[in-house]
């Protein structure tokens, strides 16, 4: 990824915002019945943290990132990003999913686009797209279609899109799943180096321990569905953090512990 | 060292392609333009050779331009290496052009000189190109009124059927209203409304119109329709995250999305719109190509039925051909897409 001078002055975006999660629960009808997916979940995350919400597969993780998007709103219990309660989607929290769902009509250049066009004001800031592909380092694949690109580049354009609306909230929902372990180490790396030049509060759902402490400041631990703060863990350590450290590892297996797999590590 | 004896070999090589593999690649290269050459030289002769059977005056003219045609072809094939491009098309083209003229020798054969199939019902060429150039103003004012009648009922159709479409995919209540009498309408082949819409409108042009609409609304109304719904919800999502209004989730996400099926639908549309304008042309307006047929039928000219007949098939395969054009423009981003 190359930092360029562009790229640094259009960095000028506001620190992040605070988000308060107050007693949240949230759950869904299927068939009639009523499937409870959160329990009483409060947090409180200051801004400019970069918090991991790590839990088992399926425990109601993703749902409270889509609550704290706007894109659903909770059965009871209340959200609030800077004090301002959460009723609908806001271009200040931004989403990168687990899939770069890209809108395969769209050039690279114009999905970057998508949020200034959205908002109205494309005319105006284009430069701002030429400056968050500088970010990501696609510059030179403005014109491709997504079709042409591989998965850690769609991923990276996915990123590139929402970091183009100068979030106050980036909302990562396991962004690197799904990439082979290499592009994963490197783009964890870029995250990292993202977050800490524009000061943006993080929320990232992950199922990988490592990830998480090599990533956040904050780990907070769910229990199984429906999901309840389990542990809420701060990881004091400098960046970049080395995946060996054995303070690291050390929270690794508690964590682990705490997700009942102890037994085999 | 090896590469010494690498070059001599390829110097002591060249001479030794003599030149009987030069014939024989010659003969692989351009054998069949020459057999080509030698089919229209073969519809040339059988012109002029024997006498027809019948009056047809564009026999003489016909074999002169086999002759020319035959002639183009073999300096074509001969001289390809200085033709460029044109050069390389003719001879991609030759098998195709071999087999055009053996079939129009067989067909002259069997018509005007012999008389092997039954005239008038099958004419030789001459008698068609007769067609073209003695009842050309009639033809073409047939070919204008066709296409007019087609491009103004398809294009009613399609916008109708596209807005139609996009309305019920996308809100629930339109779809409520709407899609029984879709249901109950749509599948009606629109050449059965015939008796009615001809009586119903004030004139059989507006009649004929609004059938080719119908016939093109109903698929072009189903697959924007089946477009909009199949939209992922993950893009509605990312769009409403990113800050858009509905307008932006219809016009910059759901349309876009289903482009591809609306395209199926446009195409589709097109097939079953061409037989309902040649059946409408043949019963109610006094115009047209399919009407042309009907009034060459009336009075047993066949050749004039056969020149009409190719004239429509160059018309609506170009009319498919021009909506793969904007499709393919519109759609690069997919991949693999048919060439039609």
């Amino acid at each position: 990824m190359v930092a360029t001078a562009l790229a640094e002055a259009v960095a000028h975006s506001a620190a992040g915002a605070a988000l308060d999660i107050e007693q949240v629960s949230h759950a869904f009808d299927i068939d009639g019945t009523e499937l409870a997916v959160l329990s009483d979940v409060s947090i409180s995350v200051e801004p400019g943290e970069f918090v991991a919400l790590l839990g088992p597969s399926g425990c109601g993780k993703s749902t409270l990132l889509r609550l704290v998007a706007g894109l659903d709103k909770p059965k009871a219990g209340r959200l609030r990003e800077d004090e301002e309660r959460i009723r609908s989607p806001h271009p200040s929290r931004v989403v990168v999913f687990q899939d770069p769902t890209l809108f395969p009509w769209r050039s690279v250049w114009d999905n970057v686009a998508l949020g200034l066009e959205a908002q109205g004001i494309l005319k105006s800031q284009r430069h701002r797209v030429d400056a968050a592909l500088d970010l990501v380092g696609l510059s030179s694949f403005r014109n491709a279609y997504p079709h042409q690109l591989s998965g850690g580049m769609a991923q990276r354009v996915a990123l590139a899109r929402a970091l183009v609306n100068d979030p106050k909230i980036l909302i990562l929902d396991e962004p690197l799943g799904k990439l082979d372990s290499l592009t994963r180490i490197t783009m964890q790396a870029e995250l990292v180096a993202l977050w800490q030049r524009k000061g943006f509060t993080t929320l990232l759902v992950t199922h990988d321990a490592e990830e998480a402490l090599v990533l956040a400041n904050r780990v907070i631990v769910f229990s199984d569905r429906p999901a309840r703060v389990k542990a809420d863990i701060r990881v004091d350590r400098p960046y970049p953090r080395h995946r060996g450290d054995p303070y690291l590892a050390d929270l690794r297996r508690q964590i682990l512990g705490l997700l009942g797999l102890d037994a085999t590590w | 060292m090896s590469t010494y004896s690498l070059s001599d070999g390829l110097a002591s090589g060249a001479p030794r392609l003599s030149r009987a593999p030069l014939l024989a690649t010659w003969i692989r290269e351009s054998g069949v333009g020459v057999l080509a050459s030698i089919a229209w030289i073969a519809l040339g002769l059988s012109c002029l050779w024997w006498q027809d059977v019948g009056d047809w005056t564009r026999t003489h003219s016909l074999g002169i331009a086999a002759f020319v045609i035959a002639a183009i072809a073999l300096f074509g094939t001969v001289g390809a290496d200085y033709l460029g491009s044109a050069g390389k098309a003719l001879h991609t083209r030759a098998p195709w052009l071999l087999a055009l003229g053996a079939f129009l020798t067989v067909w002259e054969i069997a018509t005007a000189k012999f008389a092997w199939l039954p005239l008038p019902f099958f004419p030789p060429p001459q008698a068609i190109i007769e067609v073209y150039t003695d009842d050309l103003p009639k033809l073409l004012d047939s070919v204008f009124a066709s296409v007019k009648l087609q491009l103004g009922g398809y294009l009613i159709g399609a916008t109708v059927g596209f807005l139609t479409g996009v309305s019920i995919g996308w809100s629930r209540a339109v779809g409520y209203w709407v899609h029984p009498v879709l249901r109950f309408i749509g599948p009606l082949p629109a050449t059965a409304w015939l008796p009615i819409a001809f009586f119903t409108f004030p004139s059989s042009w507006s009649a004929s119109t609004f059938l080719i609409a119908l016939a093109t609304g109903f698929p072009v109304t189903v697959l924007t329709w089946s477009g909009v719904t199949s939209v992922s919800n993950a893009y509605y999502d990312v769009a409403r995250t990113l800050g858009a209004k509905p307008s932006f989730l219809v016009l910059k996400v759901a349309i876009p999305a289903a482009l591809p099926h609306v395209f199926v639908g446009l195409f589709m549309g097109l097939g079953s719109s061409f037989a309902v304008l040649v059946v409408a042309e043949m019963i109610g307006v006094k115009a047209g190509l399919g009407w042309y047929l009907q009034w060459a039928q009336g009075w047993a000219a066949y050749a004039n039925m056969y020149a009409a007949l190719i004239v429509m098939s160059l018309l609506c395969s170009g009319a498919i051909t021009l909506l793969f054009a904007i499709r393919d423009r519109l759609l690069v981003w997919q991949k693999g897409t048919v060439k039609w």
